[in-house]
């Protein structure tokens, strides 16, 4: 099975112009980067506990998504999952609060950055372990509550995992209304997709008659309309695998990028905060220092709250 | 009435009762009902709730997490408990840490029934007894069937604990009547503990010996109990417990002599028995004669040929020339 990857960058201008985003959309989007960043700058100097996974240069996959997703479904997300997260809730004082342990955390500082349950929502820290689980799940909206979806934010990494295949074959296999959303950023953690990946995601979905919906574009509004007919779909018990060819701007976690320049470089070129910016200058800096700002406030009132408390065996 | 067929029926009134159970697994479905029948007639009366898999553990543990994580009372069956472990990621990683890991208590209504052991010449991979590959993990609760506790009694209360529970099926118990002893033995329950003694008032009062074994391994304790009363005038007690990880020690404390012995179908090293033994220590060490002794099947695969299956597993005699050993030590 062959692929044509529409290229990112564009020969005349030297890449495709991004669409202007609605005022909601682009905060959110800035709302995630400030976020991320602002977890790797307080890494850096030594106030949080153990490791994250920032999902720089991601951004826009679960913003896109967000308003194709009602309260109704369930979404299980995964080891790089603040986007994820920030995109169902907005919450990132609640977030930031889980991840430092402090006071107001989701899951009182006992998950942490990959683990944690709030509503319909679940992330869990091992590859392809929620993909079964979702199957479950949607097996129970299927038969009570017909219409809602199970949504799982998948990496290219995660289908070298047994257990993505056992859930799809059960997906095809009893209709579920499973949602794949794949981001397929090129790199697990440290190994190029191209040497841990035969094949394709394509040719894989295909091996179980599931529908797959490539994207390549960043822009929000061009991949949105794309994606609800689909999703759609998803709800009539016609599972799908949306995968998002995407870049990781940032390292792994933190500090643990073996990437070429020449490959980081890429990320840089594509990556849509830098794009937007210079498409529409105006919109951009009228809400960027502001969420940067509200990123910075979240983090002071947060840092400064009392420790989480949490009792080992309630 | 056989414990297979307690089974079933206890299947039958768990779908009965709860609107929300599912009962999933390989060829659970009738005409075939399973491999060992326990699920039979099951998908005819139920055939919304009763769900046949592929051969997929790992999933269809997973799937059963997402029915339990959605308010439903889920039971799974592995066709041969041995094939859990294709199923440890779900079982460790996901079900038995989502009951806490995510800050407060996440209620999950969810059994995994594991047909367990070897006596019916079915090899190494499909004869283990793996209990102890499971224990200590919080969140995960073990239970074993036993001819002395009701099967829907058992369901219950592994799904009124909220937490992912294990249920080890003894295989060669599906054959074997329910509740049946000797007459020279006397069952009684305390609680989830079924407790047996000799039916004279005098030698159960005071056992030379107390045997602590689970419900797969019970009926070759009880044959050592009979053979070491008629043999010898050893009267012995059996404490056969339904759940046994956490254990409830204290339950099983007032039972208790200065002679105490676990026997286990298990391979030997960091056994149940051990954790047993353990927690005895711990509490009354002072009243034993000796350490509390451990029985079990010998370092070895389960060999096929039932000649040399025979030397392999527990046996009704290793366990009396056990308790043998103890008194005389």
């Amino acid at each position: 099975m062959t692929e044509t990857l529409v290229p990112a960058l564009g020969p005349a201008t030297g890449r495709p112009g991004l669409s202007r985003l609605a005022d909601d959309d682009l905060e959110l989007l800035l709302l995630i980067r400030h976020f991320e960043l602002k977890l790797l700058q307080l890494y850096g100097r030594g106030e949080l506990n153990g490791t994250t996974h920032t999902c720089l240069g991601q951004e826009y996959v679960p913003v896109a998504l967000r308003p194709l997703l009602g309260p109704g479904d369930f979404v299980f997300s995964n080891h790089r999952g603040h986007g994820h997260y920030l995109a169902r809730f907005g919450d990132a004082h609640g977030l930031l609060a889980e991840i430092m342990g402090r006071e107001g955390a989701v899951c009182g500082g006992v998950g942490g950055s990959q683990h944690i349950h709030r509503d319909r929502y679940l992330s869990t820290g091992v590859q392809g372990e929620s993909l079964p689980v979702a199957a479950g799940v949607a097996l129970h909206l299927l038969r009570t509550e017909p219409g809602a979806l199970a949504c799982v934010y998948i990496g290219d990494g995660t289908w070298g995992e047994g257990a993505v295949y056992e859930a799809l074959n059960l997906a095809a296999l009893w209709r579920l209304p499973l949602l794949v959303v794949v981001e397929n950023n090129g790199i697990a953690q440290s190994t190029p997709t191209g040497a841990q990946l035969a094949g394709t995601i394509a040719g894989r979905a295909a091996a179980f008659g599931i529908a797959h919906h490539l994207v390549v574009s960043t822009d929000v509004n061009e991949i949105r309309p794309a994606l609800e007919p689909l999703v759609a779909q998803v709800r009539r018990g016609r599972p799908l695998v949306a995968e998002f060819r995407t870049h990781r701007l940032g390292p792994h976690s933190k500090g643990d990028d073996t990437r070429p320049p020449e490959a980081v470089g890429t990320a840089r070129r594509n990556d849509w905060y830098e794009r937007y910016a210079h498409d529409h200058p105006e919109h951009f800096h009228r809400l960027d220092g502001r969420v940067r700002a509200l990123v910075e406030g979240v983090a002071d009132e947060v840092a400064a709250r009392p420790p989480s408390r949490w009792s080992p065996c309630a | 009435m056989r414990v297979a067929e307690n089974l079933n029926a206890a299947l039958h009134g768990l779908l009965d009762d709860d609107p929300t159970a599912y009962v999933l697994g390989e060829d659970v479905l009738d005409p075939y009902g399973g491999a060992f029948k326990i699920t039979k007639g099951l998908s005819t009366r139920f055939p919304d709730r009763v769900i046949t898999t592929p051969i997929s553990e790992g999933a269809l543990t997973g799937v059963a997490a997402g029915l339990a994580l959605t308010g439903n009372t889920a039971v799974a069956e592995i066709m041969f408990g041995d094939f859990a472990t294709l199923a440890f990621d779900q079982l460790c990683n996901f079900a038995a840490k989502s009951v806490s890991m995510y800050g407060s208590r996440l209620p999950l209504r969810m059994i995994v029934r594991c047909p367990t052991g070897g006596g019916r010449g079915y090899g190494p991979t499909h004869s283990q007894s793996l209990q102890k590959h499971f224990m200590g993990m919080p969140g995960l609760a073990l239970y074993e069937m036993s001819p002395f506790h009701d099967n829907r009694e058992v369901l219950a209360a592994m799904a009124d604990r909220g937490e992912p529970c294990l249920f080890f099926e003894d295989k060669v118990l599906y054959t074997r009547p329910m509740g049946q002893t000797d007459p020279l033995l006397r069952v009684r329950r305390d609680g989830g503990l079924a407790v047996v003694d000799p039916v004279v008032p005098e030698l159960a009062a005071r056992p030379d010996c107390v045997i602590v074994a689970p419900g797969g391994t019970a009926h070759r304790a009880l044959g050592a109990m009979r053979s070491l009363l008629l043999e010898e005038e050893v009267s012995c007690r059996l404490l056969v417990p339904s759940r046994l990880y956490p254990l409830d020690v204290e339950a099983l404390l007032p039972y208790l002599g200065q002679v105490v012995l676990v026997a286990e179908e298990s391979t030997p090293g960091g056994t149940w028995g051990a954790e047993v033994a353990h927690l005895v220590h711990q509490r009354i060490w002072d009243r034993l004669r000796g350490p509390v002794r451990l029985v079990c099947s010998r370092a070895s695969v389960i060999p096929t040929a039932a000649h040399l299956e025979r030397e392999v597993l527990v046996t009704e005699s290793a366990i009396q020339h056990a308790v043998r050993e103890a008194l005389r030590g």
